[in-house]
């Protein structure tokens, strides 16, 4: 028999983006009584507000979550996923009564415990000790819970030696260690957990997988967001799969995995982009229209990462600018910035380029050059943006394509096989006995190309 | 804490269509507006958590100062010394019957400083601990009232300073400081409507945290801390009294030194009963704002 412990109908979540200004406040206690002060005035002369009252009213909203719907059965351990800013904590955050739906409704069956984070609330002017049982009533136990289970929960984390110390003064391993080992020992019927393995070190991170494991096997439900899909598929019966606020997919792990795989990178084009309705990058004055990657000697295969690749980007230019200069990004998969290349006008060595002047209003083009020989065998990001006058900032795009490099293991001399690295430059090496002949002639072979190049 | 989960345990299919009558199987329906029905029960269930916030505020407050305590009592007794010498001595402003001035003054500094620390640590507590309001569910009125019995605890400790005035001046109060409690809950009560308003406002305007020392300077002058009642009632009459007790601190404050002074004072009733009522508009005023808006805190902390 299965039994629903949790049902969420037609949930939606909607917030309301206050305008922030430049102090950082999202309502402004003076507007506000302003405004107040001022609407029956308004409406006696008929006039709509100030222009300022009425950006203030016009309040951005924003669905974070829209339409869902899905049961989870006693036992079972659910996976959350999608990408950042799906709405995966948000749906948390109603599930355990933080923040209420705007529409839909939820029902719940038996004692909720959530953990959004490691170590709420924990005060570093307090020890280990008071602490424990700080966070243990935060985290909804009593305090006789707490008691029954100090010595459980101290030997979990291994700070015994420091529980009379204040936590100000613990490393940051030991701190989540003892947060998280409060948490490991919650005894709720539904337990909610949101990205915090994320923190700690690999060696506890098992640890906690491994309690979170005895969890599940208790016949508690879990829910769990998490972006390490090992994780998810060593731990999760079920998948929610999250996407732009809505379930994207539930279901299955293996199909819920792939799905978020097939998610990610279908986000991305590959090789090239261009603009389209909905699709627009750009501002009022630049507007990017197409970026492409290809090998500058079209016969040679673009895979490989021994072909010299160039990058076309297309643009419009809207309105008359002067010192118009693209760059460009190069990011790895995970979205950090491995290198950052600016057509600057005055690095090079003939100054009268056209980009010194000004451009009147129209189509452009600039080109970039990849050399051979340089990147590894991975999936790389691009991202292209533009500066004017020299160095204002006019726009930088996303992550709009990718490029990829297929695992051929072309074998370089003797070894084959994955090349560590975010690059792989082939950069010159001449090896020899320490004499002053070879080394002052070094820099003459390299030349001469007749060094080893690896 | 456990909810009584098991306790509709029909064999239910296992998923209807949406909105069949098997509501009953769970335990809790969230959604939109819904008006807690349990919220004082609720509130109740979280005790411990109530009582360790409070713990935790007054233990690191202890720790991190020193001079922790030390600043308790002196705060206070410097400011009676000052008051004492600026209204008695300089304006000449009479006490009342046998009692010293200085005891007259402090009587009324207790519960005024009282007010004026709740005042503000309560409407800073929600937007202090905005960490705990945006990771873990509570009923949120935790958090103010904490912050106000962290201020009562300060308050208790000052009495001391009252006792060691009384030694001090040999002065021998009469079976009507008996009373003093319940005029200390009224304190508590009056503290905790404007309170409740204050941090509300404060969650959603930042900005007040500018108008709240204001608030407390002004209140000040305008409560009977460096002079009695009577003043008023000298220059103003009967109507001026009962105006002036719209105050609640004045009904409060009075109430103290009816208790504390013995003898003459007297403790003016229809006063007493306006500030009573007073108190009682803000206090249930603060709930029903608080409780109004408590739901979205955590998505505009
Ligand atoms: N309190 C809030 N006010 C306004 N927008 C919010 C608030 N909390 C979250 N959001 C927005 O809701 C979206 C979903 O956020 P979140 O649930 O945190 O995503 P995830 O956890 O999947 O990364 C994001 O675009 C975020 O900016
Ligand atoms: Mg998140």
């Amino acid at each position: 028999m299965s039994d629903i412990v949790i049902r969420v109908e037609n949930l939606g979540k909607r917030y309301e983006i206050g305008h922030l200004d430049p102090t950082g406040y999202r309502t402004g206690l003076r507007h506000a009584i302003q405004d107040a002060l001022t609407a029956p005035f308004r409406r006696l002369t008929g006039d709509r507000g100030s222009e300022a009252s009425r950006k203030r009213a016009a309040r951005e909203v924003f669905w974070a979550l829209r339409a869902i719907d899905f049961e989870v059965r006693r036992g079972d351990v659910v996976g959350v996923i999608g990408r950042n800013g799906a709405g995966k904590s948000t749906l948390l955050k109603i599930l355990s009564r933080i923040t209420e739906p705007t529409i839909g409704r939820i029902g719940l069956k038996g004692r909720v415990a959530s953990l959004l984070e490691v170590g709420t609330g924990f005060h570093p002017e307090l020890t280990g000790r008071e602490n424990i049982y700080l966070n243990g009533a935060i985290l909804g136990m009593s305090r006789a819970e707490v008691k029954s289970k100090f010595d459980e929960i101290v030997a979990f984390s291994g700070v015994e030696k420091f529980l009379d110390t204040p936590v100000k003064r613990y490393s940051s391993g030991m701190y989540v260690r003892l947060a998280f080992s409060v948490a490991a020992h919650l005894e709720p019927e539904i337990l909610i957990i949101d990205e915090v393995l994320a923190v700690g070190d690999s060696e506890f991170q098992k640890k906690c997988l491994g309690k979170m494991r005895d969890v599940a096997s208790d016949g508690r439900t879990v829910l769990f967001v998490s972006h390490n899909m090992a994780a998810v598929a060593a731990l999760c019966s079920e998948t929610l799969l999250m996407d732009r606020g809505g379930l994207h997919f539930a279901g299955g792990v293996e199909a819920g995995i792939t799905a978020y795989r097939n998610l990610v990178s279908s986000q991305v084009d590959r090789w090239r982009w261009s603009s389209g309705p909905g699709r627009e990058i750009g501002n009022e004055r630049i507007a990017l229209r197409a970026v492409t990657v290809e090998p500058v000697d079209p016969m040679q295969d673009r895979e490989s990462t021994s072909t010299a690749l160039k990058v076309v980007i297309d643009y419009e230019v809207l309105a008359v600018l002067s010192g118009v200069t693209p760059f460009l990004f190069l990011v790895d998969d995970l979205g950090t910035e491995i290198f950052n290349s600016v057509d600057l006008p005055s690095a090079v060595a003939t100054p009268d380029r056209f980009l010194m002047g000004d451009l009147q209003p129209g189509h452009y083009r600039s080109v970039c050059t990849l050399p051979g020989d340089f990147l590894n065998e991975r999936e790389y990001g691009i991202k292209v943006g533009f500066n004017t006058s020299g160095t204002h900032f006019e726009f930088v795009s996303r992550e709009i394509l990718r490029i990829c490099f297929a695992q051929t293991q072309t074998m370089r001399a003797e070894y084959s096989g994955r090349w560590p690295g975010m690059i792989r430059p082939r950069l010159g090496w001449v090896s020899a006995p320490r004499c002053s002949e070879d080394v002052s002639d070094l820099h003459e072979r390299t030349e001469r190309g007749d060094a080893r190049i690896s | 804490m456990t909810e009584d989960s098991g306790r509709k345990r029909s064999p239910a299919p296992a998923s209807g269509p949406k909105g069949s009558p098997e509501d009953a199987g769970f335990d809790i329906w969230l959604e939109a507006g819904r008006t807690e029905k349990h919220y004082w029960r609720d509130l109740w269930r979280y005790r411990e958590l109530f009582a360790i916030l409070a713990w935790r505020d007054v233990a690191v407050r202890y720790k991190q100062t020193v001079a922790g305590a030390a600043w308790a009592l002196l705060q206070p007794f410097l400011t009676m010394v000052i008051m004492t010498f600026v209204f008695g001595r300089v304006a000449g402003l009479p006490s009342q019957g046998a009692a010293p001035y200085a005891i007259l003054v402090f009587a009324g500094m207790l519960p005024w400083q009282f007010f004026a620390s709740s005042l503000s640590s309560s409407s800073q507590s929600l937007v202090g601990n905005a960490n705990l309001i945006s990771k873990v569910y509570f009923p949120r009125m935790i958090v103010p009232v904490s912050a106000v019995v962290v201020a009562c605890i300060d308050f208790l400790v000052s009495f001391l300073i009252l006792a060691a005035l009384m030694l001090w001046y040999r002065f021998c109060p009469d079976t009507r400081i008996l009373l003093l409690p319940a005029f200390v809950l009224l304190a508590f009560l009056a503290s905790l409507g404007p309170g409740l308003i204050l941090t509300a406002l404060n969650v959603r305007y930042r900005d007040f945290r500018f108008v709240i020392p204001f608030i407390v300077q002004f209140g000040l002058y305008v409560s009977p801390v460096g002079f009695s009642t009577e003043v008023i009632r000298n220059r103003f009459g009967e109507t001026g009294v009962l105006l002036y007790s719209l105050n609640p601190m004045v009904g409060v404050i009075d109430g103290f030194r009816w208790a504390i002074l013995g003898g003459e004072s007297a403790i003016y009733f229809p006063g007493l009963v306006v500030s009573l009522l007073t108190v009682t508009i803000l206090l249930v005023l603060g709930i029903w704002y608080f409780r109004k808006t408590e739901r979205t805190f955590a998505d505009v902390i």
